[in-house]
């Protein structure tokens, strides 16, 4: 599956199928820092992504104070 | 096609979120009304904004600012947005394009200040005609800009964007320091005086997990790229700090931020006081300043006389300054 990642921006490919909270996983990523999008739609943590999925992993994280 | 088992707690519907704070899934439509429930409480409980107040949102064309400026339409309150101009570079403009785009689209009054076309510096030039982090004369300008915004629009409420992990990460820094003086100044509503609109933070019941879910299920195209003098910065440290404290036990940043409020806050009450007694007004601008000259008076002085510096010679500055 191809992967977007943000800050900086960037594509990975994967091999799927995976659940989200795995594939946060396996990419190091905090649940509670990230939303994942799958053909344009927000997905739970349960969710199966299937192996031809674009997904966006994107971070809700800002800086300012 | 994507398989979910998840099922929205309210209808039983397909969940698109999992929030393990409510240990809960829900659905577009349910996410959105706990959204507007957490900041219609939010109002109520710390008595933000009254029926006919006049209210001016700070915007930045990220997801926070955005949101609370849609969730207050939403609830049916009129409310403006004030976007103010930094000078970084390609954030910068793109972000006056979110929060323009999402004004028109909404038939919203946008007004807008410069920094580079109306004080002649940006946020790079000043950090390093300061030798201060960026974020510091960033936070400045933009505390003195919507301020003097608003009281000259004649508004009565400045609402912000502040998120429930934006506090919970300033009460971490200001509890690892026990700074007492800026504990007692952190609430959800700082009071209007002389020079300075009532100011709210509706937004401090949600995480920014929430507001961004808001953004996307609602369909607002926010600046979701991190601003560039902000990597490495101690509130990003803060919040990776609490987040991983909230994935091993959910909740955690909640209780954190709105226990202190009900239990703590009362306590330091008088601290705040003394501190507004010492105030008195700019000789140059008349904004409130507690010497003769205000911080963001002396900043343009100091900024705007120094050689223009391109963003790149300050990203991650403030890494630097960890």
């Amino acid at each position: 599956m191809k992967v977007l990642l943000r800050n900086p921006r960037r594509e990975i490919e994967l091999s799927g199928p995976l659940r989200v909270n795995a594939l946060l996983d396996s990419l190091g990523l905090n649940r509670e820092s990230h939303l994942v999008i799958c053909n344009g739609t927000l997905v739970p943590g349960d969710a199966a992504l299937p192996a031809d999925a674009e997904v966006e992993i994107r971070p809700v994280i800002s800086g300012g104070a | 096609m994507v398989a979910a088992g998840a099922k929205c707690r309210t209808c039983r519907g397909p969940a698109i979120i999992d929030l393990p704070r409510h240990n809960a899934n829900f659905c577009a439509e349910h996410l959105q009304e706990l959204c507007r429930r957490q900041v219609v409480k939010a109002i109520h409980d710390f008595d933000m904004i009254q029926p006919d107040d006049r209210i001016l949102v700070a915007v930045s064309g990220g997801k926070d600012s955005l949101a609370v400026w849609d969730l207050l339409i939403d609830l049916g309150y009129h409310a403006d947005g004030l976007y103010v101009g930094l000078g970084i570079g390609e954030y910068s403009e793109v972000s006056a394009q979110c929060a323009r785009a999402f004004a028109t689209a909404r038939g919203l009054q946008l007004r807008e200040v410069s920094l580079p076309d109306d004080y002649h510096f940006d946020v790079p030039t000043a950090a390093v005609a300061t030798r201060r982090v960026p974020c510091s004369a960033c936070g400045l300008s933009k505390r003195h800009l919507f301020d003097t915004a608003a009281t000259a629009g004649g508004y009565d409420v400045l609402v912000t964007g502040h998120n429930l992990d934006d506090e919970a990460a300033v009460l971490f820094g200001n509890t690892l320091r026990w700074d007492i003086d800026y504990l007692a100044r952190q609430a959800p509503v700082l009071p209007a005086r002389a020079g300075m609109p009532r100011k709210v933070k509706p937004l401090v019941r949600l995480t920014e997990r929430e507001t961004a879910a808001w953004c996307i299920v609602r369909g607002i195209d926010y600046l979701v790229e991190e601003c560039p003098m902000a990597a490495g910065n101690k509130h990003l440290a803060y919040k990776a700090a609490l987040n991983a404290i909230e994935a091993g036990s959910p909740g955690s940043k909640a209780s954190f931020y709105l226990n202190f409020l009900d239990n703590m806050a009362p306590l330091l009450a008088g601290h705040r006081a003394d501190d507004v007694a010492s105030v008195g007004s700019c000789t140059r601008c008349g904004s409130p300043t507690t010497g003769d000259v205000c911080a963001f008076c002396r900043l343009v002085d100091t900024a705007s006389a120094h050689a223009p510096v391109p963003v790149e010679l300050v990203r991650n500055r403030g890494r630097r300054h960890r």
